[in-house]
């Protein structure tokens, strides 16, 4: 996979692939992007598990926070890591362990070995990039903040869910 | 649904960012005529205000109409997002918002639209942002003014106006990349059509939409493009974007929005702020005038190029400044960075200076006398006694401005009737 330049079918397609994600490095503090981008998710009909070890216990947007990957009662689709680059490495080899279907490295974050890793190991990768904006472009409701969607159609938008 | 990075320029000149409207399927891009938005509920509301969500919100900060716009011309660029705005000024200060802090500095092409250079050297300093003017053929004078601590920004046009000037844009790319600073390109006079500045390197381009990519003369606007690709957090340079915006409860622009942090900043900061939003109307008819600039562009330089070989051969007329003559000092940069065009905008001397120049605009019976440029009318201008006369003749000079220039931009008319418009007025002189 090129990390440079995603196609649309190939984002598209994980998104479609994703009912449960895993979110690494959740933040309870509603004003950091983890939270938001959480939140977003909920209302498009994603179910996000929160892991952080600092905050084990807690619940986040009504879901309980868990220390590790591994403690994580149900199959998850998708790993969406918030950590810097360097710890997107052995989060990256815990996901492969538990049998996810895809990675997904926040904007900023990016880490080519652990994506080699992954991709030999059967898994999707997407590094430097959010789930809420891409899912948001794809669907054609970003574009009050002037950004090019990539996506060219004739065809009649929907209406945002 | 595809990806536009694999569509042509002119599939992405008509279609990018107008999908039928979602509302009502309606084909050609609505004229949203309105202020504000209702919201979903309390709690959606807040999520719109803090930045955790997409939508509208009030039209200073954002229309669906003009939306359409930003993606078209961010598309066309090749580049991550873009803001449009009331005018090409306005992009200009728009831009400059988000690098610069009051004691900063940046460094700007000496040979640029007199009306830039004003803003820049005269207007700017009320904000406390000092421009350097150098000679960007001058690679070490460049070198020299990028090092000073204080610089945010390296600023050129592609193809200068009105002198007929072409940037090495790759070039001064690499030297404000080692400076740890972007590269700013007007690029106006080229458009899209005929340049791609980010293809060569450049971070952010400038236009006055009002020009070429509207192309009709009927509708001002500006914008700013992204190409998403600078580091703003390689340096402490840029703390609008890598530092906690107070306004936003301390949202941190690049972290949170990577690529797209200059794109959003100059949305929910800069034009929430300072205001300078581009009318529904005039984005409607920009991107009309987009669906043809392909075309428009071919033309155009086309009929500069029959105009400037007729003029270079006239007795009355000094010199031409088109790089698309052979000879010419750009030459080999317009192949290189326009395709080998050279655009529909630029100037000759006329003997007798600058007397000969007023009576040369007033003979014109087909160019109108006006200062615009990038029209399907073709217009004529004597610069020193317009747009140029708020400078000193040694900046007018500098800019390509001298006594005896006269600067054309050619339109889409009949051209052996503007030849025989210029015949005419050359012999009235």
């Amino acid at each position: 996979m090129n990390h440079d330049i995603y196609p649309n079918q190939y984002i598209r397609g994980i998104l479609d692939d994703t009912k449960v994600i895993a979110m690494v490095g959740a933040s309870p503090n509603w004003n950091r992007p983890s939270f938001f981008v959480m939140k977003y998710l909920q209302a498009k009909g994603f179910r996000v598990l929160p892991v952080n070890p600092g905050a084990e216990g807690q619940e986040i947007l009504g879901e309980k926070v868990y220390a590790s990957l591994r403690q994580l009662p149900d199959k998850i689709d998708l790993v969406d890591i918030f950590r810097n680059s360097e710890a997107a490495g052995p989060i990256t080899d815990e996901a492969i362990q538990i049998n996810a279907k895809a990675i997904w490295m926040q904007l900023t974050v990016r880490n080519d070995a652990a994506a080699s890793r992954a991709e030999a190991a059967g898994l999707k990768v997407v590094m430097n990039r959010c789930p809420k904006i891409e899912f948001a472009r794809l669907n054609g409701e970003i574009g009050w903040s002037g950004v090019n969607s990539g996506v060219i159609s004739a065809k009649r938008r929907k209406l945002p869910l | 649904m595809s990806d536009n990075s694999f569509y042509g320029f002119e599939t992405l000149a008509i279609h990018a960012g107008a999908a039928p409207d979602p509302a009502t399927g309606a084909r050609s891009t609505p004229i949203y005529q309105t202020t504000s938005y209702v919201f979903d509920d309390a709690d959606a509301a807040a999520s719109l205000f803090n930045l955790q969500t997409y939508g509208y919100i009030y039209s200073r900060l954002g229309n669906p109409t003009v939306s359409v716009l930003e993606e078209r011309v961010a598309a066309l660029e090749g580049g991550r997002g873009a803001i449009a705005t009331a005018s090409g000024h306005a992009a200009q200060q728009l831009a400059l918002f988000t690098l610069m802090e009051p004691g900063a500095s940046f460094v700007a092409a000496n040979k640029l639209y007199g009306g830039s250079v004003t803003q820049f050297t005269r207007t700017f300093k009320k904000f406390g942002w000092h421009c350097d003017m150098v000679d960007v053929e001058d690679l070490a004078a460049v070198k020299l003014a990028l090092a000073k601590p204080t610089c945010k920004a390296l600023f050129c046009e592609s193809l200068a106006n009105p002198g007929g000037v072409i940037s090495d844009l790759e070039t001064l790319a690499g030297l404000a990349h080692e400076a740890g600073v972007p590269l700013i390109v007007d690029n106006t006079m080229a458009s899209p059509a005929l340049c791609r500045p980010f293809d060569f390197g450049a971070d952010i381009v400038i236009h006055s939409t009002t020009k070429f990519i509207s192309g009709h003369g009927n509708a001002m606007g500006g914008m700013v493009v992204d190409s998403g690709k600078f580091d703003w957090a390689q340096n402490d340079k840029f703390p609008s974007l890598t530092k906690p915006e107070p306004a936003y409860h301390g949202l941190v622009f690049y972290e949170t929005f990577g690529d797209l942090a200059l794109t959003v900043h100059g949305h929910a900061v800069g034009l929430r702020d300072l205001g300078p939003t581009m009318a529904p109307m005039n984005a409607f008819l920009a991107i009309t005038g987009a669906e043809t600039l392909p075309l428009r562009m071919q033309r155009h330089s086309e009929n500069a190029d029959k105009i400037a070989r007729y003029l270079d051969s006239h007795p009355n007329v000094l010199w031409v400044s088109y790089a698309g003559l052979e000879g010419n000092k750009y030459r080999r940069l317009a192949d290189k960075y326009l395709g080998g065009k050279a655009g529909s905008v630029f100037t000759f001397g006329v003997k007798g200076g600058y007397e000969a120049g007023i009576k040369l605009v007033e003979a014109c019976e087909l160019f109108s006398h006006l200062a615009n440029i990038g029209d399907t009318r073709s217009l004529i201008l004597h610069p020193a006694s317009t747009t140029h006369r708020q400078l000193t003749p040694e900046q007018a000079e500098a800019a390509g401005a001298g006594p005896d220039v006269i600067r054309l931009s050619v339109g889409l008319e009949t051209v052996e009737d503007l030849v025989r418009d210029l015949e005419q007025a050359l012999e009235a002189i």
